[in-house]
């Protein structure tokens, strides 16, 4: 019984009249693709990537996309592209054309429902991001993607992806050139997924994987809907030296590409080759490490962040974000984004940003104060980050007190806060060509390269969870209690001791059994009682 | 002769007299049939299943509404017609050993999560407003469809409710809770729409579940025909939970819905099992509470009614032997079609935008803020300081202004 009906399918049924009646090329396809990369410490990263071009004009038709169960209304009338992630990968997109940002409710309510949020939307829609990008979603928990069970998405399966040691998703819809003149424009709709397989869990001490250790499946069939259906594997390492490790089965073609700045390589496996799969009906790739990796640490990024609330008590705080840029010459801008929501009552006046001690002035701010209860703060800068340096940015805040209505109903776990963002064109070691969106991998056209020297990087902090001051809930019920007790008691007991009147009463003459006692003692001649 | 005569007729008057009245026999066997099949008169079937607790060690109430939630599905209602709300997530909380996962049976035998679980309400949304705009339909437009309960007067709904509860209210999220008089309001409602047609959120027949502490409070107060209602304690009684699970650390499922689940493991869309074996699920030797039920409000009698009119999806099918034939628009596709390419010749060439222009951010203008007239409270400070001045200096003064 097919619960989770295909995504593809549902697409094109709901793309209304034309799609696939008519004998002309597709105007939708689906290509998908799994990236995974071991890491120097013995970890695994597996990056899922789905994509499905539609070759329509959105802006008319307003094409009811049917995402697995919610349907999402693409933000008709606007062509600024729409991101949500959640834990996001330090993969980065593509820096929306400066259009103003339209969120349509439906969008956030569906979008949410799809992302499993916990707590609040943060990003309502009356705060447009401005020059940078999309809301996130302080914590979600993983949702199954409703997607076909055929090709990659076999393996997503929520047993094993629960065991890891991080994961992401996030959700991307933009317009891309639908040719090389960019005529005209497709909608492109990117699901991707990443998780990090902790080595331990998976290797049983030594540091092999295989996809059905990591996933408990293998791959046995492309999805039939795909037009392109691969798995690439990371090994960079095995180029350099020939006696690392082994990967099986053997790749029938390599790619070679300069990604984030440094030169890799990719070995192919195409799930639409008929070779590939043939005999045992199921692809089980298997990396052996010949020679042990030493546990060194992975290299550092040129740009990575930091953020954390400090301070003591309920009443106030500082926020603080550190950036650090560990490239030994070069100086580069960063774009801040901050939204934090509006019961962290932000002092401007105390933003402070220092690198390497001094004082660094942005080079543009942009900040929208919060309204309560209506939108967040928004804190928009441009900061150049030098050379071989930590930029501390902080800001003090107060933290409201809610009205007792608004609290949740676990008041004392705290409200989240939503990670910063931060994009910057991080200089890179190698020039990079720019990208063919048909022919590359779709993780290298995530974010496409477009000036060789530099690659686009969007990075998200740590999302935060902060304290407010808490009423204690019980206190009502505690109130009632004693105060109804103190009444009984003390002004019961007045009230009784004013009005009690006392009145002689008259012994009865006695029962039954006091007359026949009469009666015995008489016949004794005994006095009756 | 005519002694045979008439006794050959008598016996063939006999023979079709006997013949007719097996034929009308057999007729009237297949009316029945025919009756049966149509017996329920309701076309579609939908299930709202709550949760209303929240915290860890609340498990079992989400274990609870999960196992009615798999046996539903796998009974033939699909997700698009189950309304499930969970207040807690159990199965990602940080506290579960098994991530992903969520137990019913200990020892870890029977993992009621599964893999394609798709839960409407989750969390903070699962409040008692939530719960009736779901059943009367007062819903805000932008809800996705999958939130929505989309019945009509011919659908058979179930609902299923758990958590914890007293005489007469259930609570929702450890912050507010539903009485009994709300729910039966909400009932009628329902039954009330049953005048308008397509989607007027009302039901033909209604079944009600309940497991929670002094259950059987909460249907003591319905009025509205057609429901028929099932509680796992009376009132003054509590609904106590079944078994803990050692490696989990909580207690996996509460006693009714436990033995309910077994009891719903044995059917299949085919079964024949009526409501009475569903009375008689989880006797007080088990139970320890007394499970209660009400059928006064149900027209037809509960062992005329099958589980799977309820629990399961059983579709009637109409066989038609006509052929209808599906036309395409072709009009409408070649406009749409013919107008892309318009679009292709007409349009100028785009390019994407810079990944992050550094310049132009540096170098834009600050963005002219949009003017808004002086509010009331600038107004009247305005009103007051030209009053005093006037009041002071004479009023002499205002012919210089006018």
């Amino acid at each position: 019984m097919a619960a989770a009906m295909p995504l593809a399918l549902l697409v094109l049924l709901l793309l209304g009249p034309g799609g696939w009646c008519l004998a002309e090329p597709p105007r939708d396809s689906l290509r998908e693709e799994l990236v995974i990369t071991p890491l120097p410490s013995g970890d695994v990263a597996a990056t899922f990537q789905f994509r499905t071009r539609w070759d329509s004009e959105l802006q008319r038709e307003g094409v009811w996309i049917n995402l697995g169960r919610s349907s999402v209304m693409s933000s008709q009338g606007s062509s600024a592209p729409l991101s949500t992630s959640s834990t996001p990968p330090t993969q980065s997109l593509p820096l929306p054309p400066s259009n103003p940002w339209v969120w349509p409710m439906t969008l956030t309510t569906t979008f949410c429902a799809m992302l499993c949020c916990r707590g609040r939307w943060s990003a309502p829609k009356t705060s447009p991001p401005g020059r940078s990008s999309c809301p996130v979603v302080p914590r979600a928990s993983l949702i199954s993607f409703h997607l076909l069970q055929a090709g990659l998405s076999v393996l997503l399966k929520a047993d094993r992806l629960f065991h890891t040691s991080y994961h992401s998703q996030a959700v991307h819809i933009r317009p891309v050139c639908r040719n090389a003149r960019c005529t005209s424009i497709s909608w492109e709709l990117r699901q991707t997924l990443s998780v990090v397989f902790d080595a331990f869990i998976t290797g049983q001490g030594k540091k092999d994987w295989s996809l059905f250790r990591m996933f408990s499946r293998t791959l046995t069939e492309p999805c039939p809907l795909a037009s392109e259906s691969r798995v690439y594997v990371d090994i960079t390492t095995y180029n350099q030296d020939n006696e690392t490790l082994e990967v099986h089965p053997p790749p029938t073609t390599t790619y070679q590409d300069v990604i984030l700045g440094t030169r890799k390589t990719y070995a192919i496996y195409d799930l639409l080759d008929t070779a590939m799969i043939n005999n045992s009906r199921n692809l089980n790739i298997q990396l052996k490490w010949k020679r042990p990796p030493e546990n060194e640490a992975p290299p550092v990024p040129f740009l990575h962040a930091q953020r954390y609330v400090s301070g003591y008590g309920l009443q106030k705080g500082e926020l603080s974000t550190l950036l650090y840029n560990t490239h030994p010459y070069r100086a580069f801008p960063v774009l801040l984004l901050d939204t934090v929501p509006w019961y962290l009552r932000l002092y401007v006046h105390t933003l402070t940003i220092t690198s390497k001690g001094k004082e660094n002035k942005p080079s543009y701010i942009h900040y929208q104060p919060a309204q309560d209860r209506l939108q967040p703060h928004l804190l928009e800068m441009l900061i150049q980050l030098p050379a071989n340096s930590v930029t501390k940015v902080s800001i003090q805040f107060e933290r409201a007190l809610l009205k007792w209505t608004e609290y949740t109903p676990d008041p004392n776990h705290g409200f989240y806060v939503s990670p910063s963002v931060l994009s910057a064109l991080v200089p890179s070691m190698v020039a990079a060509k720019p990208v063919d969106w048909e022919e590359s991998p779709l993780f290298n056209s995530l974010f496409p390269v477009s000036d060789g020297s530099n690659y686009f990087v969007r990075l998200y902090t740590e999302p935060l969870l902060v304290n407010l001051p808490t009423p204690d809930f019980s206190m009502p019920y505690n109130v009632i209690c004693l105060t109804c007790t103190v009444v009984a008691v003390c002004y019961g007991s007045f009230y009784n001791l004013l009005t009690r009147t006392f009145h002689i009463e008259e012994p009865r003459t006695g029962g039954l059994a006091k007359r026949l006692a009469n009666l015995i003692r008489r016949a004794r001649g005994v006095p009756p009682l | 002769m005519a002694v045979t005569d008439s006794l050959s007729r008598a016996a063939t008057v006999l023979a079709t007299v006997l013949l007719l009245s097996f034929g009308s026999v057999a007729a009237s066997h297949i009316e029945d049939q025919a009756e049966q099949f149509f017996r329920s008169g309701h076309t579609n079937n939908w299930a709202v299943l709550v949760c209303t607790s929240r915290f860890w060690f609340n498990y079992r109430h989400v274990a609870n509404t999960l196992s009615v939630y798999r046996s539903v599905k796998r009974l033939g209602i699909p997700d698009s017609h189950i309304v499930l709300m969970l207040a807690d997530d159990m199965a990602c909380n940080p506290r579960n050993p098994k991530p992903a996962t969520v137990f019913s049976h200990k020892n870890m035998e029977l993992n009621v999560y599964g893999d394609d679980v798709e839960v409407d309400y989750r969390s903070y949304e699962v409040t008692v407003e939530n719960f009736l705009r779901v059943l009367t339909g007062r819903i805000p437009p932008s809800t996705p469809r999958s939130k929505r309960l989309l019945s009509d007067d011919r659908s058979n709904i179930l609902i299923y409710m758990t958590g914890h509860g007293g005489n007469g209210f259930l609570k929702f999220q450890d912050s507010e809770e539903i009485t009994n008089i709300e729910l039966a309001d909400a009932f009628e409602q329902m039954w009330q729409k049953r005048r308008c047609y397509h989607f007027s959120f009302s039901y033909n027949e209604l079944l009600f579940i309940i497991d929670t502490c002094q259950g059987a409070s909460m249907y003591e107060r319905f009025y509205s025909p057609n429901i028929m209602a099932l509680a796992s304690s009376q009132v003054g009684e509590d609904s106590l939970s079944h078994q803990p699970d050692p490696a989990i650390g909580v207690h996996l499922m509460d006693r009714y819905t436990f033995y309910v689940l077994e009891f719903l493991e044995e059917i299949n869309p085919a079964s024949q099992t009526n409501m009475n074996d569903l009375f008689q699920v989880c006797p007080k030797s088990l139970c320890v509470s007394t499970p209660g039920h009400r059928t006064d409000l149900f027209q037809r009698d509960p062992k005329n009614v099958l589980i799977t009119d309820f629990f399961g999806s059983v579709r009637k099918v109409e066989i038609t032997t006509e052929t209808i034939k599906l036309q395409q628009d072709s009009e409408i596709m070649e406009s749409s079609y013919k107008e892309d390419q318009m679009d292709e010749k007409l349009m100028e060439p785009l390019k994407y935008a810079e990944q992050l222009p550094v310049a132009q951010i540096i170098h834009q203008k600050p963005k002219l803020k949009d003017w808004h007239p002086p509010g009331g409270f600038i107004l009247g400070l305005w009103a007051l300081i030209i009053m005093v001045f006037f009041k002071t200096y004479g009023i002499k003064h205002m012919k210089f202004i006018f």
